[in-house]
């Protein structure tokens, strides 16, 4: 961490902000703050370098056209690989996910290159868009909660051998694969097909986040009376026949 | 131009009555007006019929993401002035709706027609319209999977060609970048205070710059285009520089902006703009938006934002705090399943007035306030949230279904 502050990098709000998954950089501040932490927020658009420095890195979903823009200006600009190097923390969501992927199937319908921080190749499904609350266990050796989040997309991605699945589903289709896995996860990078916005449902995965910017294990307590009862009632909502 | 000079062939005439008889029952089932279905009754018979209906008409159309209900009211209003109109003024907005009304209409002269955005280059097609009014586009219901740049290409090409006036805003990019595909193009200056869906040039992809109220792509040159008509504060100035004043009972930035396009269009049709302007200011509340409700002793004000766009304009014409604040949140099928736009809205405007949450998804609203760090209380109804403010002005502001519920309880 430079200075004593956190900072947290929101990735090209220009092109990848149209789901509301600027959410998730508000709960990474917020809960941050609620510990007493200093915050840095950098809203960094597409003609804008990215910083190397940064501790979080925070990437939403967006529209095809901008999804493939974004990729092709982030592997131009290079900073996001340098920060990884570094060890920075990578959290992306729907396009933000495939583009940190190693390919993804852009609107032109031609396979694209992506950043290569995830063993993950995506495409697009054949089936109907996957619209709906999800209700999934995260991989354990991450000690979180059950997932709830809302997924709306029509991707298919594939994982790797380099790549954990970041969740098995009970409920709602996460990868689209059939084979009941839920975004990936690499060592300090994370993607998912989740928004809600996903952290505003299941803020312990900020506070994963941030216990890992910190390398630290454990952080003050906060109160989650709202964040409880939100959870219950999505939980309840994935469950529900519909 | 005007009257009914053309009778409706026979086919039509049968669908017409079909149409109406199908509405007829569906009223008497008590399921509203019986408009949409009495439209998709007579639509199926003959499938010109819009065509027809519109025939003897001169017609405009009105499109947005926001304001195309009031907008087309105050069209209504201003070309009456000239003439008899027919319009879809309870916001049925579809193809089968909109035959429906135009249907009634068959005395009119104009028809002031609100199109839903998916539908406006088919309609626009079918009708030949003489001008259309293009407010501006937004994210809205996500879980559809509209893109909204998509929209404005869709609207792009069916403008092309189109020999209507276009009535376009200049200041929203997704807008000009559909409306500059035709070669008739009245600019208006409307404002948009909402900028999150156009960063990116609709033409090229580049980074839009936006100094001021100016917008361009410094890699393709697509820039604003220049206005011949501008909202300027509490006035509109139409293209020979002249300022006419606007006196609206509706409330906001958004509604004067709205008035000035409206403005625009009426001067297209021979109506000028002080007599447009005046006419307006008849238009009070719009199928129950901006209604002030006397209930359990306080007076509600009931205000509908649909999307993030629509909450921002909404922000800005609420009474200052300590005025409550009633918001309610559904995401029922007509609302957009998804609620994750909630975080598109700047919800730390409202710090200092009271908050109540209610509706289906408070849950989700008392999370988004938690975090924008103000002061909220949950209620399970909109009754208990009234009861918990003082007697006076409360400023109730409902997505698409929580308006209508908070209608239902306030008994407007
Ligand atoms: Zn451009």
């Amino acid at each position: 961490m430079s200075d004593n502050s956190l900072r947290v990098v929101w990735v090209y709000p220009d092109l990848l902000s149209t789901y509301g998954d600027q959410g998730n950089v508000l709960l990474v501040e917020r809960r941050a703050q609620q510990r007493g932490l200093g915050v840095q927020r950098v809203d960094v658009r597409s003609d804008q370098p990215i910083p190397t420095s940064g501790d979080i890195y925070l990437i939403g979903g967006g529209e095809d056209r901008p999804q493939r823009l974004a990729a092709e200006r982030l592997i131009r600009d290079g900073g996001l690989n340098r920060a990884v190097d570094n060890g920075a923390i990578v959290f992306s969501v729907c396009a933000g996910y495939q583009i940190i992927g190693k390919e993804f199937v852009n609107d032109l319908g031609e396979r694209q290159e992506g950043l290569g921080l995830l063993d993950v190749v995506s495409t697009r499904g054949e089936a109907e868009r996957c619209v709906g609350d999800v209700l999934a266990d995260i991989d354990s050796s991450l000690g979180l909660p059950q997932l709830t989040g809302f997924e709306n997309h029509q991707g298919v991605t594939h994982l790797g051998p380099e790549a954990r699945p970041f969740a098995r589903v009970h409920f709602g289709q996460g990868n689209g694969t059939g084979d009941g896995t839920e975004g990936a996860w690499h060592d300090t990078v994370f993607g998912t097909y989740m928004h809600g916005p996903v952290l505003a449902r299941n803020p312990l995965i900020a506070d994963h986040l941030i216990k890992l910017a910190l390398d630290v294990n454990a952080l003050p307590p906060t109160n989650d009376r709202w964040y409880e009862a939100l959870r219950q009632e999505r939980i309840a909502a994935a469950t529900a026949p519909a | 131009m005007a009257g009914n000079t053309e009778p409706l062939s026979p086919r039509a005439r049968l669908a017409v009555t079909a149409g109406r008889a199908a509405a007829a029952v569906s009223r008497a089932a008590g399921r509203g007006s019986g408009s949409v279905i009495g439209g998709k009754v007579a639509l199926r018979l003959d499938p010109d019929l819009l065509a027809q209906v519109a025939n003897h008409l001169d017609v405009v159309l009105v499109s947005a993401t926001n304001g195309k209900t009031t907008t087309t009211r105050l069209i209504a209003e201003a070309l009456r002035a000239n003439g008899e109109v027919v319009s879809n003024a309870l916001g049925a907005n579809m193809p089968a709706g909109i035959t429906s009304a135009l249907a009634g209409g068959s005395t009119a002269r104009y028809g002031v027609i609100e199109v839903d955005e998916k539908y406006l280059a088919g309609v626009a097609k079918d009708v030949t319209p003489k001008a259309i009014a293009l407010l501006n586009l937004s994210r809205d219901q996500l879980d559809r999977a509209a893109e909204t740049r998509m929209l404005a290409e869709r609207w792009r090409e069916g403008l092309s060609g189109q020999k209507a006036v276009i009535i376009a805003n200049a200041d929203d990019p997704l807008v000009v970048w559909a409306a500059s595909s035709s070669a008739n193009v009245v600019w208006v200056a409307a404002g948009q205070e909402w900028k999150d869906d156009a960063w990116s040039c609709p033409a090229c992809g580049g980074v839009l710059q936006r100094p001021g109220d100016d917008w361009f792509c410094a890699e393709c040159g697509f820039r604003r285009p220049m206005p011949s008509w501008a909202l300027s504060g509490n006035y509109v100035l139409d293209p020979h520089g002249s300022a006419w004043p606007i006196q609206l009972q509706l409330p906001g930035r958004a509604n004067k902006a709205n008035a000035a396009t409206s403005a625009a269009v009426a001067a297209a049709f021979g109506v000028p703009p002080q007599t447009a302007l005046e006419r307006m200011y008849s238009v009070t509340a719009v199928a129950g938006r901006y209604d002030v409700v006397t209930y359990r002793e306080r007076d509600i004000r009931l205000l509908l934002a649909k999307n993030p766009a629509g909450w921002l304009e909404t922000f800005s014409l609420i009474d200052a705090p300590p005025a409550p604040v009633i918001l309610s949140v559904n995401a029922r099928g007509a609302d957009g399943t998804d609620t994750s736009w909630l975080w598109d809205v700047d919800y730390s405007r409202l710090a200092g007035h009271p908050i109540c949450v209610v509706g289906d998804r408070k849950l989700d609203l008392a999370v988004r306030l938690e975090v924008a760090g103000v002061e909220f209380e949950v209620f399970d109804s909109a009754q208990e949230a009234v009861d918990a403010c003082p007697p006076g002005r409360i400023e109730a502001i409902a997505n698409y279904t929580a308006f209508q519920d908070l209608r239902r309880v306030v008994g407007n």
